[in-house]
């Protein structure tokens, strides 16, 4: 919303066990940025756009 | 009667959004045991505001909506306000994440992030697409 380039998918991981396998889900909230950056919890606001900023690089 | 707790909350603040919101539901007929829960769920949350409109395609048939909205699988609740800001929810909003859902219709229609000044002006500089996969239970 604050950037045309961002976008943002929540997956209900019990529906959807191969995605849930594919990146390692192992508890939740846990947030994949891009298939490659991985955020574990609920962080701050600065950690999520530090890491969609450090995705695009 | 509801699905959710706290459904005064909800309605009053989904009766008082600011602009209309669509909710794009994507579904299927096969293979999909929580297309159904899903979509009720949606309806409900539709039935308590004037300003959602809730329209339904699937994954298999509605090739065009599919590419426009860029869903892979199903029940998708694709939350469209002004414009596709991105937003989507995949499988059945419950427990909390019902809220998620409300925040997120919320913000669509108000059109506008709910984030610092900092953030708003780090992000501006973005010129590549990320995309964010939040992974969550129902609770």
């Amino acid at each position: 919303m604050a950037s045309p380039h961002v976008t943002a998918s929540v997956i209900q991981a019990t529906e959807f066990p191969d995605l849930t396998r594919r990146y390692r889900v192992t508890g939740v909230p846990k947030t994949v940025v891009d298939d490659r950056i991985e955020i574990l919890g609920v962080q701050s606001e600065q950690v999520f756009v530090t890491q969609a900023l450090q995705a695009a690089e | 009667m509801s699905a959710f707790g706290a459904p005064q909350d909800i309605a009053a603040r989904l009766a008082a959004l600011p602009a209309p919101v669509r909710l794009v539901f994507f579904t299927q007929t096969f293979g999909c045991e929580t297309c159904l829960p899903a979509r009720q769920v949606v309806d409900q949350i539709a039935s308590l505001s004037d300003r959602i409109t809730v329209e339904e395609h699937s994954l298999v048939l509605d090739k065009d909506k599919v590419v426009e909205f860029g869903v892979d699988k199903t029940p998708a609740i694709v939350v469209v306000g002004e414009q596709d800001f991105g937003i989507r929810y995949y499988g059945v909003p419950v427990g909390h994440e019902v809220g998620s859902l409300i925040e997120a219709i919320d913000l669509a229609a108000n059109g506008e992030p709910c984030l610092s000044e900092d953030s708003v002006i780090a992000l501006a500089a973005l010129d590549h697409a990320v995309h964010l996969q939040v992974f969550v239970t129902p609770t």
